[in-house]
Formats: structure tokens, sequence, C-alpha cells
């Protein structure tokens, strides 16, 4: 009987503890539903949670949210992919070569924290307010962690694993491309990791700021316009995108990281 | 002054597969006595220590400590774990380790510092008091744990696999050092391992644990005389044959038995 | 994977280090200086713009304000980060219950939630401490959240075998052992601070250092708007190393602890 009993108990948990993130989802948005439809914060500026979903729905529903989503993306897409381009020949470069390592240091190190929504102006000014802007900024912002990352990756390789490449003969080449970068690749994924939330960033503000199209643009008209509940559907649909891609990314990391440590543990 | 009766463990009661680490063990260890707890790898010697302390509620049975029952972890035990490069604080120095336990006990601040130096002295570690754990050797991170052990003054230390990650050199030199500070501070110890030599040397008794669900298979006296030296208690013949009946105790519980008889 | 260099190509390296920052600027007010380009005035003027500006003139009238901002929002976030971040860390249950949605919140790009700001609060001061303050809560509650629920069960034990007080079992077992990670959000928290605080200022406002750089632009000041993107350089420079400097201090055993057990 006691065993029965307890057993329940234990389905019960785990049921519930499948149940908690999605428990915590609905408490968070019945929040917000019952803060302003009970008077708590004003409905014209914060509507209930349900009608910004729905003005969300009803934005997929009619396919007019896929445009900003898809021009958003390509900022996203290009200002990444340009930042790799870029940042992992020269950060495998500057990390295998000493003297190239210790010339470029202090440059890096001070261009690394300056805040690259400084540089919108003179993006204006060089490519106007529309899609090059955006990529510039979104390259210029996304190239600096790949960069970092692939540097201390490449100069962080075990001195015995190239000993040991070294010692059977094994050309600069291969050694580069069997071990070099194969014990660089955590650190890489790291960058990319950041680097993608950076320029999906970067490609909204450009969007925000500048008026490139998009879904920070649309979500700037929104509020001009006075479509309040609209705004908020936008928002939360770049909260989603955001969210999608960090998950995204994670998926590609495990995958090209199945072998490394950290990624055993978690399973 | 503690006896451990008919303690159960269970881990995951009512889930599918419910594991039983300990079965129903009882034991009892007097003041000042040194017992040792051997068992195969896996026989539920760290689940067994833990209920023990206090930090592990048992499935069933009690365990007490002077007449008291143990609920949670009692004043008057200290506990050595294996892990010392996890159980010191590594933010703190040496001194702060030591110090960290004795704070809610009201001593003045004078008797505090004395308490700190005498006990890290006695383990050998009189000026690295200003040190990182993270700055010493192994078997040095052990000294430490074992002198804040020490300087929380209880009336028995629980030892779990304290050796098991040293040297064999480093092993050697601590476990003198039990015997010596057990002599001198006059505590009862109660010692977990999976080393027979070790169990042998150091203990009165040797509790012989089966494999799990663990029970007793058997307790053995080791009646060899003190002070023990590493190099002539273990080459008593004594010594040898006790170490090989322990050995097979563990090995073979049901044959041994019958090889007493 | 580099061998070890010599002395010499050392020495050399250190000579590199310092030459090129030097021969980069050199370039750059060498290339610029007949003032040909609209776009890249010369250097030098840059300079002496940036003096007139910024030392002292603009200091009052716009870093004061973009700065304090800034330190508020961003102190805000780090104590309510921390606090919210211990207790929801502590168990278990509400760990699961929160996280997509902290996870959700973090993930939205900041920028896009100024328009959100206007509307709720206007166009002043409070709106932008509120932003800055909302941005940066995620990235160290999250951390923390991570921080506190992964201290070692070992170091949990001792300090329960023992008998510490709850209060010391916080602040002295809890906390420091969450510190790198909470650090490591907080690293975070503050590039995003400065972000917000430059956008916030381009998008809605009268004063601060990003109204000035995108006035300047616009009005083709193009000098002026060179004098502010190099002080938000240097802001952005000196502010991440006071946070290396603070976080170097507190976590200095982290780093030996470290490299002392490998």
């Amino acid at each position: 009987m006691a065993a029965g009993e307890a057993r329940t108990r234990h389905v019960a948990r785990s049921l519930l503890g499948r149940a908690l993130p999605v428990v915590g989802v609905a408490i968070a948005v019945s929040l917000f539903e019952f803060a302003s439809r009970s008077g708590l914060v004003d409905a014209r500026f914060l509507p209930p949670a349900s009608s910004m979903l729905g003005s969300l729905v009803d934005q997929v529903a009619d396919g007019s949210i896929w445009q900003p989503v898809g021009q958003t993306l390509q900022g996203w897409a290009l200002g990444l992919g340009l930042a790799m381009a870029i940042a992992l020949p020269l950060g495998t470069l500057i990390g295998s070569v000493f003297l190239l390592f210790m010339a470029t240091r202090s440059i890096v190190e001070f261009l690394r924290p300056v805040p690259s929504v400084a540089l919108i102006p003179l993006a204006v000014l060089l490519f106007g307010a529309g899609l090059e802007s955006k990529i510039f900024l979104a390259t210029f912002a996304a190239t600096w962690p790949i960069l970092l990352q692939t540097l201390y990756g490449v100069r962080d390789v075990d001195p015995v694993a190239m000993e040991t490449a070294r010692s059977f003969g094994i050309k600069a080449p291969q050694r580069l491309r069997r071990v070099v970068l194969p014990s660089a690749l955590p650190y890489i994924a790291t960058g990319v990791r950041i680097s993608s939330a950076v320029a999906l960033i970067l490609s909204v503000t450009a969007e925000l700021v500048l008026g490139a199209p998009g879904l920070g643009q649309e979500i700037n008209i929104a509020r001009q316009s006075g479509a309040v509940e609209l705004m908020y559907g936008l928002i939360i649909a770049t909260g989603l995108i955001g969210w999608g891609l960090n998950v995204l990314v994670a998926l590609v990391e495990r995958r090209l990281l199945h072998w490394h440590p950290s990624q055993r543990e978690r399973t | 002054m503690l006896r451990v009766e008919h303690v159960k463990k269970v881990y995951g009661e009512g889930t599918r597969r419910p594991f039983e680490a300990v079965a129903d063990l009882s034991v009892t260890v007097s003041e000042h006595e040194f017992v040792s707890i051997v068992g195969p790898s896996g026989a539920g010697k760290t689940t067994l220590l833990k209920c023990i302390a206090g930090l592990l509620p048992q499935t069933s049975g009690a365990v007490y400590l002077d007449d008291e029952e143990v609920v949670g972890p009692p004043e008057k035990m200290a506990l050595v774990f294996q892990d010392y490069s996890r159980s010191l604080y590594p933010w703190m120095t040496v001194e702060d380790n030591v110090a960290f336990p004795l704070k809610r006990r009201k001593l003045g601040k004078t008797a505090v510092r004395e308490l700190i130096q005498d006990t890290l002295r006695s383990v050998g570690l009189g000026d690295a008091g200003a040190k990182y754990p993270w700055q010493l050797s192994g078997g040095m991170q052990q000294r430490v744990a074992i002198a804040r052990a020490l300087a929380y003054q209880p009336e028995i230390l629980l030892m779990d696999e304290p050796f098991a990650s040293v040297d064999a050199q480093t092993r050697a030199d601590l476990e003198d050092l039990v015997l010596a500070l057990r002599d001198r501070y006059g505590i009862t110890i109660l010692f977990v391992t999976h080393d027979i030599d070790e169990a042998v040397y150091l203990s009165d008794r040797v509790v012989v644990l089966t494999p799990s669900p663990t029970s007793v298979a058997e307790i053995v006296d080791i009646p060899l005389p003190r002070p023990r030296d590493q190099v002539e208690t273990k080459e008593l013949p004594d010594f040898a044959r006790l170490r090989a009946y322990v050995w097979r105790s563990i090995k073979r519980p049901e044959q041994s038995a019958t090889a007493l008889a | 994977m580099m061998r070890t260099p010599t002395r010499g190509i050392r020495i050399l390296g250190v000579g590199l280090e310092i030459a090129v920052p030097i021969g980069a600027l050199a370039l750059w007010a060498a290339l610029t200086r007949d003032g040909s380009s609209f776009y890249f005035p010369p250097l030098l003027d840059i300079f002496r713009t940036f003096q007139e500006t910024w030392l002292f003139a603009g200091m009052g009238t716009d870093v004061v304000p973009s700065l304090s901002r800034l330190l508020s929002g961003y102190a805000i976030a780090v104590v309510a980060g921390v606090v919210v971040g211990v207790a929801l860390g502590s168990s278990h249950p509400l760990r699961r219950m929160v996280d997509p949605v902290v996870q959700f919140l973090r993930a939205i790009p900041p920028p896009v939630l100024i328009p959100a700001g206007i509307l709720v609060l206007g166009v002043n001061s409070t709106m932008k401490v509120a932003l800055i303050a909302f941005v940066c809560l995620w990235p160290i509650l999250l951390n923390t959240i991570d921080g506190v629920g992964g201290v070692d069960p070992t170091l949990r034990e001792t300090a329960r075998s023992f008998q510490i007080p709850r209060r010391d079992r916080l602040f002295r077992v809890v906390l420091p052992s969450a510190a790198p990670q909470i650090f490591a959000g907080a690293r975070v928290s503050l590039a995003l601070a400065v972000i917000m605080m430059v956008v916030s200022e381009m998008v809605a406002s009268t004063n601060g250092i990003g109204y000035f750089v995108l006035q300047s632009q616009r009005t083709y000041a193009i000098t002026e708007m060179w004098s502010g993107i190099l002080l938000l350089a240097i802001l952005g420079y000196v502010l991440n190393a006071l946070f290396l400097l603070v976080e170097r201090r507190a976590l200095r055993w982290h780093r030996g602890a470290r490299t002392g057990s490998a």
C-alpha cells in the first residue's frame, strides 16, 4: 500500500516537473493580463497580454509580419556571415603569429569595448539609411566577439597536441585543419553565440534609429500611429526571434561539439 | 557514544526503479574508539556516513549520539570529506576556512586565533594560515580540512575516504597524523575507507560491509598493539593475518564466516 | 599552439605593441591631413574639437546626464538581479518555472523596448533609467540563478555539517561561489547599458552624448560627430577597464583556484 502511494506521489511529481515551465509562462502572462484589466497599469499604454498576442496572431494570419521579419533576419544573417568571414581567418592568423598578436593587441583591446551604436551616425554618412548601414553596423559589432574568441582559442591549443602532430610529421595546413581548429572550436562557438545576439540587436537598432526597413522600423511606425497593441505584438515578435536564434545557435553548437566535455556533461 | 540502529536508506522511493543503498545496518562506536568501515566500492559507504552525519534522512531506523537522536548535523560531530578541493572554500584563506565554523561559538577573538594557530600547528601547517587552499598541495589541503574539523572541537570525527586522493607517501604521513591527533585530542573517530591496509592499521575495530543493499557482514576486532608504526606494525604476523581475514570477508562474506567457525 | 618565442622576438613584440597603434594614428593623421575627404576630417581637427567640446564644456550638459542615467539604471539592475536571482535560484521548481520567461525577456533586442518606454513613461530621464535597468536585469538575473543553483553540493554539505548559520551560508558560501557567473552576467549587462544609453538618447532626448552625436551628423558637423564617437569609444573602454579591475579584485581567488588545481 505504502509503496503504491509513494509511486503515485512520484508520478504526480514528475508530471508537475515537466509542466513547471509551462506553468511559469502561464503565470507571467496572466499577471500581465490582470495588471492591465484591473486598471493597475494604464491599458492605453500597456494593454492586456491577450490583445498584444492577438495583434501578433493577426499579423501572422494575414501574412503582413513576414516581410519585416525577413528584412530583420537578412540584416542578422548578412552581418553575422560577414563577421565570420572576416573574423575567423583573421583570428586564426593573429592567433598563430606571435608578432602579429603583439602588434594588433592594443588596437583590438581598445576597439573591442567601443559601443558599436556610436557608429550609427558614421554609417548613415557612408551608406545612407538602408540595408548597407544595417549590415555595416551588425558586421562591425559581431566581428569582435568571434575575432577575440578565435584568437584566444588558437593561442590556447594544447602544446602537447601540437607536438604530437608535429612528431608524426603532419604538415602545417593539416595541423591547422585537424588540430588547431577543432581544439579552438569551443571558443569559436562561444564567440558565434555572442555575435549572433549582437548582430540581431544592431540590425533592429539600425531599423529603429535610421528607419531601415524591418521590424524595428515597424515598431516605430506602430507607436507613432498609435497602434499600441500592434507595437507590443511586434516587440514580442522580436523577442521570439531572438529566442529562436539563441536556441538554433545552441543546437548547432551542440552538434559540432558533441565530443567536447562541456557538452558531454549536459546529457 | 554513537549508536546506529537498523538504518535503511532507499533512494527514489516510488519510482519505477527504487535503489536500496543501505538495507539494515546497526553498529555502535564507544568513546575514544577508532572504528573503520570498509566495503567494496559502490557499497553505500558514503550514503551511510551522510545518514550518520545528519545530512541525509534515512528511510527508517535511527542514529543516536550520546543517547540523543540525530535529526540534523550535531554540534559534537565534525566531518572530513574525501574531496578536499571541493570541501574547502577557495575564496577563503586557510585561516578563514578553519575559523568559518567557529563564528557562532561565542569564543573571544584571541581564543579563536589561538585555537586556529594551535590546530594548524598540530597538523603541521603553522605558517600556512594566510595562504589560499589552492596554493597548497593535495595532502596539505586535506590537513587544512582536518584542522578545520579539529578546531570545531567535536567529540566524534567522521572521515569519508579522506586519503583516497593523495599519493602513497602522503597517505602514510596523514594516517600517522590522524593517530597522533586522536591521542592528543582524545576524540572518537569513525573512518570510512575502501583500503583494507589502512583500516587494519588505524582501527580498534573494522566493520566490513556487504555489497549494496548494504548491511554489516562482519565486525573484526584489531588487537594490534599501540602506538602503531608504519613499518613495525605492518611487519607483525597478526597484521598480515587480520588483513587477509578482512580481505576474504569482503570478497566472500559467507565463506569467511564459516572459516572462522 | 605557438612555440615559446625567444627573448629577441619577445622584445620585438613589445616594441610592436607600442609602435603599431602610434603608427596607425600617425597614418590616419597623414591620410586626412589635407582635409580633402568630407567624411574623414583631419585627425588633429577631431582632437582639437574633442578638447573644445568635451573638456569641459560639454561635461555638464551631455556627459553627466548620460553617465548618471547609465549608472543608476545599471546599479538598480545589479541589486535587483542578485537579490531576486538568489531567491529564485535557491528553489529548483521556481528555477524551472521562471526559466522560459527570463530566457524570452533576455532575448528581446533591447532597443525595441524604447518605443514602449516612450509610450509608458514619456521622453524623460526616468524612462531611460527604467529601460537601462530593465534591459540589464535579465543577464544578471539569469546568471545569478544559474550560479546559485550550481553551488557545489560538497560545499553546501560542508557548511551544513558545521551548522553554519543561514546568513553566513548566503554571504560566505553561496554568493562567493556564484560570483564568477554573476560577474559574467554583469559584464554583458554593462555593454547593454551603454547601448541603451546611446540609442535612447538618439531616439528620444534633447541632451546626452548619443543625442549630440546624431544631431552633429544631421547638421553635417562632421568633426563634432567624430569627437562624440571618440568620446563614446573612450567611455566604453574606461567603463570596461573599471569593470575588469573590480572583477579581478573580487575574483582573485577564482583565477588562482582554476590555475592552481590544474
